[in-house]
């Protein structure tokens, strides 16, 4: 019952929200979600600790889905540690954002509407992590991105947001392609979708060759990577991360609670719930990390030249999603959680502080129109702060944890590619500090360069936005050092139990504890490095930037068009796309097969009518000739023939 | 219930109705209309209401035929059992009769304000739609099943002819002379296996095994009649113009049910019948299925007419299931039939989404529309459901038969498994962005200002669309289930020809 209830009351909330939104009105359809949200969030408390820390492992069974031939798929609810952790980082978080929903949307005209967007997300997100089989997980991952596309348009009269909700929604479509691949593969090889009968069959079908697409190859590793295709597709990862700096288009408590805390882990979430595949396939595990690692490269240095203080988030949630698939691809799973777990926090907390910050400014996201506000906005000044030295991984603050593990581990893996993404890592941790502090000084600091009619309305959040943050800046204060025994400590292997499988010669997270003193201090020294080379571009010297880009045209250039990936899709697949589907139409359709078929044979058949009609003249002796020919033809021919 | 003659009923009770409907006689236009309508209704509803006794009557556990009813109807001819009247449902024919019942009502339904001239032929012509549609699928025999195939064209030929819009003779014509030049060929393999086995019975023939070249030649023929029907790349070109011309109920009836007809005759024919054959046709089928999915979808992405857009998307539908019943598996068959249910349901409420518009701007013009949400929520929201089951998303109809389709050809043929996928893709592109043109948006266009939303007639005719479409996403078992037993049935016959050494008759024999 507390199981169900975790996941099916947001359902509930949002289709009360939804259907009867008008009638109830927009308060009451508040309350509704906010309470049924808040009830939600009290019981993944006693799931986690009886799951989690107690360790019992709890599947309950709802009713059969699809049955066909030897598959059949059945509907339950599972929670093991993963889905536990889980759990609560999505009921806490959406709660949190469905709390400052109401502050942050309060003169919207569709309250409704988006509460009940936001609690359906809610709900999809828990059928996916409570997935006990790879279906019901699809159900979830759709749903998900159906909420997604919901929200991200939820401004349906601005083109952009149109537009970015199908791009969101298109774009995922292509990781759902790979992924479904993937399902349909796992079937063929284990005859089951089922976690625990895959899981368990696993050893036995470790060198498994199956025959596919004209080879045969590794089984394992063509589950694995048309499975990471999907996850690729979710989190964002380089190729197929152009949806994600769009979908900002969204609300702001959307691009905090989806496109930051929850739905965009749900790739990381899926390949570690699958890391009894993966293990298995250490092909599969090393592209996993080399997507990692240059996705938390690549969309770093993007985040440095944005303009659009919630693009600069988005593309360093893109980077942290690249850190946790670095993890990943060394077998750190639990690293990869943590940092999951922590990213939510600080992360959704940067959005909703990035959503005061655009209230307080009249609806302006352009830092280079911010600055010097600091004073009249302090808690979201110092939330912010919170924040920013979360994600920069500054000691003690949530996300120095859980970085410093999965940094560490790559290290301590001694493949080439863990070494790669420790570079790549170490790297982008600078740039992270750099983006962060850039940020906050354009933001906060230095002279106002707002004009004098918004400045007159800076004004602080009400107390109803600025709780849901201060929850969240408790998380990204302490999150780091309360989890790190459970989670990537001594406590690690109790905690996950059997969730997640890390086969014995992979120890590249146990083995981080005997790195070397700098390996562990890098990160720390770079973010530090980043933070004053922020202060000597943005405070001491402003001109610099200025200076540095004109200098360095072309590589400014190159990283302010985002590495040239939306130019290069729309020249390569969009616009041929409809051009294809145009001549297609008119040319293949109408010229060819109409021509052709219906239409030529029609024109024929007047036409032979025609010539056929002018043989009926009337005149008599035409027929008479006509007699005549053939009596000719028939006698000849019987002449020629019959001897 | 054997001696009710179910089946009988289901199959004739409609045609009843249109007799009735033939004395309806008033001064008054308004009043035969109304009383036309009403008839027409408490009829197709009382078929439907019939066709659930049947569906309750039906043993799911058993392969075979049921309900079966037969007399003699041209006993002189042939040595044997001659040409009979002969009815029965297995598996697979009783969802399709069902789909048929269920969709005429609606269709009635839904013609309140779109038809005001020639009303009560109007209605005739659905009822009788309506028996021929449900006599062809419960037929069991090849003469009676052809009578009620070919008979079908003409009310769906008459329909788009005069009750269609203004190139209604052009699509009228290309509608039929497209099916009957594929009918002619279907008509000469069945003088062929009425010569080659004395018997038009298609249990029997069902056993009867055919020697290897005359399969080649009898599936072509089969193939020709019922490619068009689905209608798989490149005949498909009838379809569009069509469904533009035809009144909304029009493009219901043929996208929900006249779609499935060259499909059912795939399960019915083809592959119990010719299993070598089909085998050996597998792929060329893929070829044309997968052409059908990514070309049509592409054309589809370039639509500014939502009826065209979506018949082009029907065709890519259709694709799926003739790859999936190619598959030769379970999975890939009962996704096959489960989609076109699935597609059955969706598309015809697509259309009647088309409709809703149709009747208040008399345009289907994409580009005429935008910001509909703001005055029409309640529409947006049912053509949002079904915009997004026809993209298969997880939870909706769409979804489960796509899904087994796609699982079943993966362990066949990888390849075609994922080519035929790209339409899931390419599905949510066309869909959405069409979605997008027609209800996002600022509302600009001024004679939109005042369009009014979706009235209760309206709510009602959708209201039962949208619960069976998400019934079929949530608990596709209540229609799987049944299907099993005569699936199961098919595809171990189907395999064994596979068993049998001598296969792979060539065409060049």
């Amino acid at each position: 019952m507390l199981y169900n209830a975790v996941v099916f009351l947001p359902l509930l909330g949002s289709v009360i929200a939804g259907l009867f939104g008008r009638l109830i009105g927009d308060r009451a359809s508040q309350i509704v979600t906010c309470v049924l949200l808040g009830v939600s969030a009290a019981l993944a408390v006693p799931i986690f600790i009886n799951v989690a820390l107690h360790h019992h492992d709890v599947t309950v069974p709802l009713m059969g889905w699809i049955h066909s031939g030897d598959l059949d798929i059945r509907w339950s609810v599972r929670f093991d540690t993963l889905t536990a952790v889980m759990t609560v980082v999505v009921t806490w978080v959406s709660f949190v954002v469905h709390v400052y929903s109401i502050g942050y949307m309060a003169h919207d005209k569709s309250i409704p509407r988006f509460m009940s967007f936001l609690s359906l997300f809610t709900f999809a997100m828990m059928a996916l992590v409570t997935a006990d089989n790879l279906v019901q997980l699809f159900f979830g991952w759709e749903g998900v991105g159906l909420a997604s596309y919901l929200l991200i348009g939820f401004w349906y009269d601005r083109p952009a947001a149109c537009a970015a909700a199908i791009k969101a929604f298109v774009v995922n479509r292509i990781g759902d392609f790979g992924f479904a691949l993937g399902i349909f593969a796992t079937y063929v090889l284990f005859g089951s979708v089922s976690f625990q009968t895959i899981f368990a069959a696993v050893p036995a079908k470790a060198d498994a060759v199956m025959h596919v697409f004209g080879g045969d190859w590794h089984a394992l590793t063509v589950i694995c990577l048309l499975l990471f295709m999907g996850a690729m597709g979710k989190s964002a990862q380089i190729g197929l991360h152009t949806w994600l700096p769009d979908a900002m288009e969204g609300p702001t408590p959307v691009s905090a609670l989806i496109h930051a805390a929850t739905m965009v882990t749900a790739g990381v979430f899926m390949v570690a719930r699958m890391s009894p595949l993966f293990e298995y396939s250490s092909t599969a595990l090393t592209v996993v990390t080399v997507i990692g690692a240059v996705t938390a490269f690549f969309a770093a240095t993007v985040a440095c030249v944005q303009t659009d203080i919630k693009k600069v988030i988005a593309y360093s949630t893109c980077s942290q999603l690249g850190y946790m698939f670095c993890a990943i691809g060394v077998s750190a799973y639990p690293a990869a959680i943590f940092h999951l777990f922590t990213h939510a926090f600080f992360k959704a907390l940067l959005f909703l502080a990035a959503g005061s910050v655009i209230h307080a400014m009249s609806d302006e996201q352009d830092i280079r129109r911010m600055g010097g506000i600091w004073r009249h906005v302090k808690a979201t000044w110092m939330l912010m702060w919170i924040g920013c030295l979360a994600l920069a991984g500054i000691p003690p603050f949530a996300g120095h944890y859980s970085k410093d593990a999965i940094l560490s581990s790559a290290w301590a893996s001694h493949t080439a590619v863990g070494q790669f993404a420790f570079v790549m890592g170490v790297a982008a941790a600078f740039l992270t500090a750099f983006y962060s502090w850039r940020m906050l000084i354009l933001v906060f600091h230095g002279k106002p360069r707002a004009d004098e009619h918004v400045m007159a309305h800076v004004h602080e959040s009400p107390m109803v936005m600025i709780l849901p943050m201060l929850v969240l800046g408790l998380g990204s204060i302490f999150a780091g050092w309360l989890g790190t025994p459970d989670f990537v400590g001594a406590g690690e292997a109790a905690f996950w139990g059997k969730a997640l499988l890390i086969l014995p010669n992979h120890g590249a997270l146990v083995g981080r504890t005997g790195v070397p003193a700098w390996v562990e201090m890098a990160p720390l020294v770079v973010a530090l490095s980043g933070v004053v080379l922020a202060y000597v571009f943005y405070s001491f010297v402003p001109s610099l930037p200025g200076k540095l880009a004109t200098v360095a045209r072309g590589p400014y250039l190159f990283l302010v068009n985002k590495w040239y990936f939306d130019a290069l899709y729309d020249r390569l697949f969009v616009r041929p796309a409809f051009r294809l589907g145009r001549s297609l139409w008119l040319g293949g359709d109408g010229a060819v097969i109409d021509t052709v078929g219906p239409d030529g044979v029609a024109a024929a058949a007047r036409d032979i009518a025609r010539r056929v009609a002018a043989w009926q003249s009337g005149y008599l002796y035409h027929y008479a000739f006509a007699m005549l020919v053939g009596v000719a033809v028939f006698v000849s021919w019987y002449v020629f023939n019959v001897r | 219930m054997q001696n009710w003659h179910l089946l009988s009923l289901t199959t004739f009770l409609p045609l009843v109705g249109a007799l009735f409907i033939l004395t309806i006689r008033s001064d008054d236009p308004k009043v035969v209309a109304r009383n036309a309508r009403a008839v027409a209704l408490l009829t197709s509803l009382a078929t439907f209401a019939v066709s659930l006794l049947v569906l309750s009557t039906f043993n799911p556990t058993l392969p075979g035929f049921q309900l079966r009813e037969t007399g003699s109807w041209l006993p002189s001819l042939g040595e044997g059992i001659g040409i009979q009247y002969a009815l029965g449902v297995d598996g697979i024919s009783i969802w399709f009769v069902l789909l048929s019942t269920f969709l005429t009502p609606i269709c009635i339904l839904s013609t309140v304000g779109a038809v005001e001239k020639r009303v009560k032929e109007y209605m005739i012509a659905f009822l009788v739609l309506e028996t021929m549609m449900v006599g062809m699928f419960v037929a069991l025999d090849l003469v009676l099943f052809y009578v009620f195939f070919e008979g079908v064209l003409i009310p769906m030929f008459l329909i788009i002819g005069v009750w269609g819009g203004p190139r209604r003779v052009y699509a009228a014509f290309k509608f039929f002379l497209f099916t009957l030049a594929g009918s002619v060929l279907m008509l000469v393999a069945l003088l062929a296996i009425y010569f080659q086995a004395h018997t038009t019975s298609i249990p029997l023939l069902m056993n009867y095994h055919f020697p290897a070249h005359m399969q080649t030649w009898l599936w072509l023929a089969f193939f020709a009649s019922f490619a068009v029907k689905i209608p798989m790349w490149p005949v498909h070109t009838w379809l569009p113009d069509a469904h533009v011309e035809a009144p909304t109920a029009g493009s219901v009836i043929l996208a929900g049910v006249l779609l499935k007809m060259g499909a059912y005759g795939f399960l019915r024919f083809s592959l119990p019948m010719l299993p070598e054959a089909s085998i050996y046709f597998t792929p060329m089928v893929y070829v044309l299925s997968v052409i059908a999915v990514i070309y049509t979808s592409l054309v589809a992405l370039a639509q500014t007419d939502m009826k065209k857009l979506i018949a082009y998307s029907s065709i890519a539908h259709m694709g799926f299931v003739t790859a999936g019943i190619f598959s030769l598996t379970e999975l890939g068959v009962e996704g096959a039939i489960f989609q076109m249910l699935s597609h059955g349901v969706v598309s015809a409420a697509l259309f009647l989404c088309v409709g809703v518009l149709y009747d208040r701007m008399h345009t289907r013009e994409i580009a005429r529309y935008g910001g509909l949400v703001t005055r029409m929520p309640k529409y947006a929201l049912v053509f949002m459901i079904f915009a997004l089951a026809s993209v298969g998303l997880p939870g909706t109809s769409g979804f489960v038969g796509e899904f087994l389709i796609l699982v079943g050809l993966f362990k066949v043929n990888a390849w075609v498994s994922a080519l035929t996928a790209t339409g899931m893709i390419l599905g949510a592109a066309y869909m959405l962005y069409m979605y997008r043109r027609v209800v996002f948006g600022k509302l600009v266009h001024e004679d939109l200002m005042g369009i009014l939303d979706m009235n209760a007639r309206e709510l009602a005719v959708f209201a039962p669309l949208v619960v069976v479409v998400l019934w079929m996403g949530l608990h596709p078992s209540t229609f799987l289930d049944p299907m099993h037993a005569s699936v199961t049935n098919l595809i171990n016959h189907v395999q064994l020809a596979r068993a049998v050494p001598h296969v792979a008759p060539a065409v060049a024999h």
